[in-house]
C-alpha cells in the first residue's frame, strides 16, 4: 500500500469512529457511555496515526504524497521539513485533527466521575465537530492524494514560514487555542441539553477553557512578536484580519471566564455563560473560515476551492443549532441566587463582560464589514487602522480601570464605609505611575490615562498577591492581572512613543535616533542551502560606547523572484532599537529605524499571563478551598467537586 | 397570565424590562458610532481608472492606489532627503505619484506597485507607504487588463 493510500484509510476510519461516536453519544446516553469513551478514544488514535503518516512521508521526501509534493524540499533543514506540516492549508486541517483527536481523548480520559451524566452528549459534540473536520481531511482538503508522476524535488514551504523561527510555535499554538474552545463547547452544550449546569460542569468548562484561553494568549502574543521581527514595519499589530480573527474568541472566552467566577460564587449568569462559550466556539470556526478560506483575498475567490464553502457550511449549521438550543434550553439553567448591589465585585464583573463582549462586536463588525460591501457591490476597501483604535482604546482603557477596581471591592452588598475604604488607597498608585510617566515625557493623555489605571490596578494586585500567603484561592487570576496590567502599559507607551527614521547611508556614514548612533559598515552576500542573504551590517553606539552589531538583511529564496527583507532588533528592557532595510546596494543602504519602549514587555506580560493561567488550572494540593457553607459534598464526588468552594459565601 | 403578581414580582418585571430597554438604547448607540467609525476610516482599492473617474470625490479619502509604475517615470529626491516620484498607470489613466520615505528594494520601471495616501488637488497623489509586488505568486496583468488590485496588495502585505 502506497503512503498516500495509507494515510486516506486512516483518515477514512476517523471519520468512521467519529460519526459512530457522535450517533452513539446522543442516541444512547449514559448506556452507551463506555463504547462512546472507546470511540473517542479511536478518534485520537487514528488521527494521531494519520499524522505520524505524514510526517514520516515529508522526512523521507516521499513525493508521491501531494502535500510533501506540494511544500516538501530536500534542500530546506531538517526542522523546516517537520514543521511543513503547518505551513500550508491541506496539513495545517490535518494538523487540527490531530489537536482535536488528542483534546478529545485527553478530555474523556480525565474529566470528573462526576460528570458522567453530561459526558454522552460531549462526548458526542466533540466527535460531530471530529466528523467534521475528518471529512474535510477526507475531502477538500485532502493532504494524502497520489502524485503521479512523482517529481524529484519540491518547492519547500512558503519562505516567509522558513525566515523565521518563531513560524515554528505561533501555528500549533493557535491551533491548540482555538481546538480547545471545542472541549469546551461540548461541555455546554452537554449542560444545555441536560439543563443543569452544576459545580462539576462549570469546573470542567472553566478548566478547558482556561486552557484553550492560555494557548491563544500564547498565540496572539507570538503572532505579533514574529510580525515584529519579520516584517519589517516595527509594529507588532496591525489589526488585519488574520490578526483579528484570532483575537475575538480570545475576548470571549475571557468574558466567560469571568462570568464563571460569578456563577461559582452567586449562582447567576448561567445562561450567559453558556452563551459566551458557545459564541467562542463559533468564533473560533469563523476565524479559520476567514484565515483558511483565502476569503479575504476577494469574496469571489474563495469559492475555487471546496475548503471555504464546506467550512461556511458548518459555520452556519453550529451557528443555527446553537442559537435554537439556546432558545429552547436557556431557561432551563436555572439561576440560584441574583445579584443585590451594583457597586460590588460581581458588578464589576457584569460591567467587564458587557465591555468585551461590545469589544468583540466592535472588531467583528470592522473586520467583516468590506466582506458584506464586496459580496453586495463588488466594491473592493478596507476599514481602516483608526476605526479600531478610536474604538478599542477607550473600551480597553475602561476595562483596565474595573481591573483595578473591582478586585478591591467585596463581593454582595457593601456599606459606603468600606468601599471608600477599599477604592481609596489604590489612588496613590495611579498618581505615582502617572507622575513616573510624565517624568519620563509621556505627554499623550489617552496614555497617561493608562498608566493612571494601570498603576492603580497595579497597587490593588499586589496587595491581593500579599494576602495570598493567608489563602491562595485566586492566585492565578492576579498573575493574569498583573500580566494584563503590565501589557496594557507597554501597548500604550510602545505605540505613542515610537521614534522612527527613514535614513539612506553611504558607507561609514551615521545617523542618530535617540541617542543611538548607527552607522553602516557595508553589505556582504551569505549563502545557506536554502536561502541567499545580502546582509547589511550596522554598527550601533550609544554615548561614544559600542552597543552592538545589528545585521538586516534581504533574504533570496530559490523559489521567489523577490527577496524578503529581515529586520534585526537590538532589544533592552527599556526599549528596542529596531533598524530594517528597504535596500542594499554596495556601498548604500536605506534603512528604516524605530526606537520602541518597553516592547519587550508585552512579550513578558504575555507569558505571565500565561503562568497565571497555569496556576489556576492546576490542582494545587496547597489550594485548599474554604469550607463550603451549605454545600453538600458527597463522598464519592471525587476531585472534580472542588468546585463547590463557588457555594461559599464571603 | 397570573392573577396574582405579587409586589416584588412586578418591581422584577419594571427593573427587567427597564434594563432590557437601557441594553436596547446602548446597543443602538454602539451601532451608531461603530458605523460612523468605519465610516470615517474606510481604505478604499482603487486603480488610476477608478481614481480619474470618482473626479471630485477622490480628494481627501484615504486610497490604496494600485497599478504599474510607468517606464521611465522614477524619480529620485535630490542627496540626504528620502522619497520618490513616479507614474502609477492601468490600462485607462495615468496618475502622478510623490511618495516619502526609501523605496524598497525591488521598486523599479514596470513593476506593480500599491501606493496608500490622499489625492491632492496639486494633482498628484502623496503616499506615505509604498509596496511593491513581491510574491512569486502574483502574476502581472495581461496588457489591457486592469490589475487585479486586492489580489496584488494581499500578495504584497503578505509578503511585506
Amino acid at each position: 500500500m502506497t503512503t498516500a493510500a495509507l494515510g486516506r484509510l486512516l483518515i477514512l476510519c476517523a471519520l468512521l469512529v467519529s460519526a459512530a461516536g457522535a450517533v452513539s453519544g446522543f442516541a444512547s446516553g449514559a448506556n452507551g457511555l463506555r463504547w462512546t469513551r472507546r470511540l473517542a478514544y479511536a478518534f485520537g488514535a487514528f488521527m494521531l496515526l494519520a499524522t505520524l503518516v505524514m510526517e514520516r512521508a515529508l522526512l523521507t521526501h516521499d513525493f508521491s504524497v501531494s502535500y510533501v509534493a506540494h511544500v516538501g524540499s530536500r534542500q530546506v533543514p531538517v526542522w523546516v521539513t517537520i514543521v511543513s506540516l503547518w505551513s500550508s492549508l491541506e496539513g495545517s486541517i490535518l494538523f487540527w485533527g490531530l489537536v482535536l483527536g488528542l483534546f478529545i481523548a485527553a478530555a474523556t480520559r480525565f474529566a470528573s466521575r462526576a460528570n458522567d451524566e453530561s459526558m454522552p452528549y460531549a462526548i458526542g459534540t466533540w466527535l460531530a465537530c471530529g466528523s467534521f473536520f475528518s471529512f474535510l481531511i477526507a475531502g477538500p482538503a485532502n493532504p494524502f492524494q497520489t502524485v503521479s508522476p512523482v517529481p524529484l524535488d519540491g518547492p519547500g514551504p512558503n519562505p516567509l514560514l522558513q525566515n523565521h523561527v518563531l513560524m515554528v510555535a505561533h501555528p500549533p499554538m493557535l491551533y491548540l487555542g482555538y481546538v480547545g474552545m471545542t472541549i469546551s463547547f461540548g461541555f455546554a452544550v452537554a449542560a444545555l441539553l441536560r439543563g443543569h449546569l452544576g459545580p462539576a460542569l462549570l469546573r470542567a468548562i472553566r478548566n478547558s477553557l482556561m486552557l484553550s484561553w492560555i494557548f491563544l494568549s500564547i498565540a496572539i502574543m507570538l503572532g505579533g512578536w514574529w510580525a515584529y521581527e519579520v516584517l519589517g514595519w516595527g509594529g507588532y499589530w496591525a489589526w488585519d484580519p488574520v490578526e483579528n480573527a484570532s483575537l475575538l474568541p480570545w475576548l470571549t472566552a475571557t468574558a466567560a471566564l469571568h462570568s464563571i467566577v460569578v456563577v461559582q460564587r452567586r449562582g447567576v449568569l448561567k445562561g450567559w455563560t453558556a452563551t459566551l462559550v458557545l459564541g467562542s466556539f463559533l468564533l473560533t470556526i469563523l476565524g479559520t473560515f476567514m484565515t483558511r478560506s483565502g476569503v479575504f483575498n476577494s469574496v469571489h475567490s474563495f469559492t475555487q476551492s471546496a475548503i471555504g464553502p464546506t467550512i461556511l457550511v458548518f459555520l452556519a449549521a453550529v451557528l443555527i443549532g446553537s442559537v435554537t438550543l439556546l432558545a429552547l434550553r436557556i431557561d432551563a439553567l436555572e439561576n440560584e441566587g441574583r445579584i443585590d448591589a451594583p457597586v460590588s465585585r460581581e458588578g464589576t464583573f457584569l460591567v467587564n463582560n458587557l465591555l468585551l463582549v461590545l469589544l468583540t462586536f466592535t472588531v467583528l463588525i470592522g473586520t467583516v464589514f468590506p466582506l458584506v460591501v464586496e459580496a453586495v457591490n463588488g466594491k473592493q476597501m478596507s476599514v481602516g487602522r483608526p476605526y479600531f483604535d478610536s474604538m478599542v482604546v477607550p473600551a480597553g482603557i475602561a476595562l483596565l480601570f474595573l481591573l483595578g477596581v473591582g478586585p478591591a471591592l467585596p463581593w454582595g452588598a457593601a456599606t459606603r464605609e468600606q468601599i471608600r475604604r477599599a477604592l481609596l488607597p489604590p489612588l496613590g498608585g495611579a498618581f505615582v505611575l502617572a507622575a513616573i510617566g510624565i517624568a519620563f515625557g509621556v505627554r499623550n493623555a489617552w496614555t497617561i490615562l493608562t498608566l493612571a489605571c494601570g498603576g492603580y490596578a497595579l497597587q490593588v494586585t499586589a496587595v491581593q498577591l500579599a494576602r495570598l500567603r493567608r489563602s491562595r484561592r485566586g492566585a492565578g487570576a492576579h498573575v493574569i492581572h498583573l500580566g494584563v496590567v503590565i501589557a496594557m502599559i507597554a501597548i500604550a507607551v510602545s505605540s505613542t512613543m515610537r521614534v522612527q527614521s527613514e535614513v539612506v547611508l553611504q558607507t561609514n556614514q551615521t545617523a542618530a535616533i535617540s541617542g543611538y548612533q548607527v552607522t553602516f559598515l557595508g553589505s556582504e552576500e551569505r549563502s545557506e542551502p536554502h536561502r541567499a542573504s545580502t546582509v547589511a551590517r550596522v554598527r550601533v553606539t550609544k554615548d561614544g560606547r559600542d552597543v552592538t552589531t545589528l545585521e538586516p538583511r534581504m533574504n533570496h529564496y530559490e523559489m521567489m523572484r523577490e527577496p524578503i527583507g529581515t529586520p534585526d532588533v537590538y532589544s533592552t528592557l527599556a526599549g528596542d532599537l529596531y533598524v530594517s532595510v528597504a535596500s542594499i546596494e554596495q556601498n548604500r543602504a536605506g534603512l528604516l529605524l524605530i526606537v520602541t519602549p518597553l516592547v519587550s514587555w508585552i512579550w513578558i506580560a504575555v507569558l505571565l499571563m500565561a503562568m497565571g493561567g497555569v496556576i489556576a488550572v492546576v490542582p494545587w494540593p496547597l489550594t485548599r478551598p474554604l469550607a463550603p457553607l451549605g454545600a453538600t459534598l458527597s463522598p464519592q464526588a471525587g476531585r472534580g467537586e472542588i468546585a463547590t468552594e463557588g457555594l461559599a459565601t464571603r | 397570565m397570573k392573577p396574582n403578581l405579587s409586589a416584588t414580582d412586578v418591581m422584577r418585571r419594571r427593573t427587567r424590562r427597564f434594563v432590557m430597554l437601557a441594553l436596547a438604547v446602548a446597543a443602538l448607540a454602539f451601532l451608531a458610532i461603530a458605523a460612523g467609525g468605519i465610516n470615517d476610516n474606510l481604505v478604499y482599492y482603487w486603480t488610476p481608472t477608478d481614481l480619474r473617474a470618482a473626479g471630485n470625490k477622490a480628494y481627501g479619502a484615504t486610497i490604496r492606489l494600485g497599478g504599474m509604475v510607468k517606464a521611465g517615470s522614477i524619480r529620485h529626491a535630490t542627496a540626504g532627503t528620502t522619497g520618490v516620484e513616479f507614474d502609477v498607470k492601468d490600462a485607462g489613466a495615468v496618475v502622478h505619484v510623490k511618495s516619502s520615505g526609501v523605496p524598497p528594494q525591488m521598486f523599479r520601471d514596470g513593476i506593480g506597485v500599491v501606493v496608500e495616501g490622499t489625492m491632492t488637488r496639486g494633482g498628484s497623489f502623496e503616499s506615505h507607504r509604498l509596496m511593491v509586488s513581491h510574491n512569486n505568486e502574483y502574476k502581472a496583468p495581461k496588457p489591457g487588463h486592469p490589475v487585479d488590485q486586492k489580489e496584488m496588495t494581499k500578495y504584497i502585505e503578505e509578503a511585506r
